[in-house]
């Protein structure tokens, strides 16, 4: 347990020293939900608005894990710590899961700027009918799709070019999880996709918590989904690790 | 008692691509069967030049590559076998900028890296602050790395290598790019870790740290042991021998084999010196080859011609120009 707090804090500690990074955590999610609040707000506001308003709070800890566990792998990679951890005496699982859940912890602000800035700056009047079951439901979120960014870093260990892949499912989760537009206006075979992607029940529990309806089934799927994740993760990170020392791409050459 | 460190008859190949469109791919052999073995206590070399081979046998041998042939064996338990129980008593550290998290101090660096080495919660204060005054670091630790001199990032590796206390512990490198002062200190360390009962595999392409640390090395060249002994051993290979350096404006490849060709020539390397190149040429005891290779050289634009006794240098390079040839253990 201390591993996995101390990994936390100082990947948290890390991220957050980064001026860049930093930078870009601050304006990406505020560009992303201005442009989400602009178009729902085109097309008649209202009840559309709060729906926008949450699933851009979320899409935020999304990309943020999406994209920065790859880029993080590959940081250690060109740090060349990527091979102390992997060399190190205790299982990889618990070198890896807390950088990813510091990823998706890291998107949590960006859950918080776009709530106020849809307050504050669009206007859109939020309700918060459950708190409980809301805070319940945005942790539950955190750790879900931290568990999935787990699954994602397994395969950027093992491939040097495999980050892209995090790139490359940020746009599509939006629109399957249904952050942006309800999973009933998109076609019945993204369904099960969409059934099988955590930050679909997560964005739902936040919500059905909001709007004051029952957000704990939801939360279940959410947070069962993500045991799942980290179940699969650890089951074939032994594989996957003997590959990448069989490949030699531990390694930058 | 068996050896701490065994590698028997060990391979590596890499596969690797070229080309864009029409992609070819293409089978390196970064380590053609090495075998050695190194007793508790030994502080052994691995001495070669870039790209010999020398870090894909270290990486082995701390169970981060998989051999392609051969096996390696670490405190009598296989590397890929037990990986888990090998990695609990092995410490490594590699040269250069990379290994640290630059945006954290030393001290979190430390902190860190004790949880994953499993050193326990009420041990890890003192023995940081132990190592951080065994490497020099004690007054910095709270800096950030991203600001540390090279040779202090190199005395951090070896703090954090030496976290939990491993009775093995393997170097790759470690005074690369340190200015000598910073080197000199570092190779005092190293060679107390071998006064405390450390078992350590060092790897350099300095011949005079070798032969300042090593109780034997082994010299790696073209992913191949060419020769292994104390550094006495090696040094004996080319006491009684002589060495030709002309400096030369110019020279065509040609003319270099031709030099090899001459009867009692050992080995002929050409260096770059400023607008010059130099050949250097070596022969067996006995011999005088200036005369042959000067009459081999006609044509070529010549500057100073020197005779002088062969050095530890010499040996090396020789050993890594030269075709692999049948050593005295």
């Amino acid at each position: 347990m201390r591993v996995l707090w101390r990994g936390f804090a100082l990947h948290l500690k890390m991220m957050m020293r980064s001026s860049f990074d930093g930078l870009l955590g601050v304006l990406w999610p505020l560009f992303f939900a201005t442009i989400a609040f602009l178009m729902f707000r085109a097309g008649g506001g209202g009840e559309a608005l709060v729906f926008a308003s949450f699933g851009a709070a979320v899409m935020g800890i999304w990309s943020s894990t999406s994209t920065s566990a790859g880029s993080a792998m590959q940081r250690e990679r060109w740090h060349g710590t990527l091979e102390l951890l992997v060399s190190a005496p205790v299982h990889f699982s618990t070198v890896l899961l807390p950088v990813t859940v510091a990823m998706s912890a890291m998107g949590l602000y960006s859950m918080i700027a776009t709530l106020l800035l849809s307050r504050f700056l669009f206007g859109v009047d939020l309700p918060f009918e459950h708190p409980v079951s809301f805070a319940v439901a945005v942790v539950a979120t955190v750790v879900s799709i931290g568990a999935m960014g787990f699954l994602l870093a397994v395969s950027f260990v093992r491939y040097r070019t495999a980050w892209a892949l995090g790139n490359l499912l940020e746009y599509p989760v939006w629109l399957i999880a249904g952050f942006l537009v309800p999973l009933a206006l998109l076609p019945g075979w993204v369904r099960p996709l969409s059934w099988v992607l955590a930050p679909t029940w997560g964005v739902d529990a936040i919500r059905e918590a909001a709007s004051g309806g029952g957000a704990w089934p939801e939360i279940a799927l959410a947070l069962t989904l993500g045991a799942a994740y980290l179940a699969v993760a650890i089951a074939v990170l032994e594989t996957v690790l003997a590959s990448a020392r069989r490949a030699g791409s531990l390694a930058l050459a | 008692m068996p050896p701490v460190v065994e590698a028997i008859d060990l391979h590596r190949t890499y596969r690797t691509t070229t080309g864009t469109f029409r992609r070819r791919s293409l089978e390196v052999e970064a380590v053609r069967g090495v075998s050695f073995a190194i007793e508790e206590g030994e502080l052994f070399g691995l001495l070669g030049p870039n790209g010999a081979g020398k870090t894909t046998t270290i990486k082995m041998l701390i169970t981060l590559l998989i051999p392609t042939a051969g096996q390696a064996l670490v405190l009598g338990h296989d590397v890929v076998d037990d990986a888990h129980w090998v990695r609990e008593r092995i410490g490594y550290v590699f040269g250069g900028d990379r290994g640290l998290y630059e945006r954290l101090s030393a001290l979190d660096n430390l902190r860190y890296f004790a949880e994953l080495y499993g050193v326990e919660p009420r041990r890890q204060r003192a023995r940081i602050g132990e190592l951080l005054e065994l490497v020099g670091l004690e007054s910095r630790e709270k800096e950030r790395v991203e600001g540390y001199s090279r040779g202090m990032r190199q005395r951090l590796h070896i703090a954090r290598g030496l976290l939990h206390d491993p009775p093995v512990l393997f170097l790759d490198e470690p005074t690369i790019g340190v200015d000598p002062v910073g080197a000199r200190e570092l190779r005092q360390t190293i060679f107390g870790l071998k006064a405390a009962g450390k078992t350590v595999l060092l790897t350099t392409h300095y011949m005079f740290e070798a032969d300042a640390l090593c109780d034997r090395i082994a010299v790696v060249t073209r992913g191949k042991i060419v020769a292994e002994g104390t550094p006495r051993d090696l040094k004996a290979r080319v006491s009684d021998g002589v060495v030709v350096e002309i400096e030369v404006y110019g020279i065509e490849n040609g003319k270099v084999e031709s030099l090899r060709a001459i009867d009692g020539v050992t080995s002929v390397a050409v260096e770059d010196r400023d607008q010059a190149q130099v050949v250097v040429v070596q022969a067996e005891a006995g011999r005088e080859p200036t005369h042959d290779v000067l009459a081999r050289l006609d044509g070529v634009s010549l500057g100073r011609v020197t005779t002088r006794e062969p050095t530890l240098e010499d040996a090396y390079v020789a050993l890594v120009t030269e075709e692999p040839v049948a050593v005295d253990g």
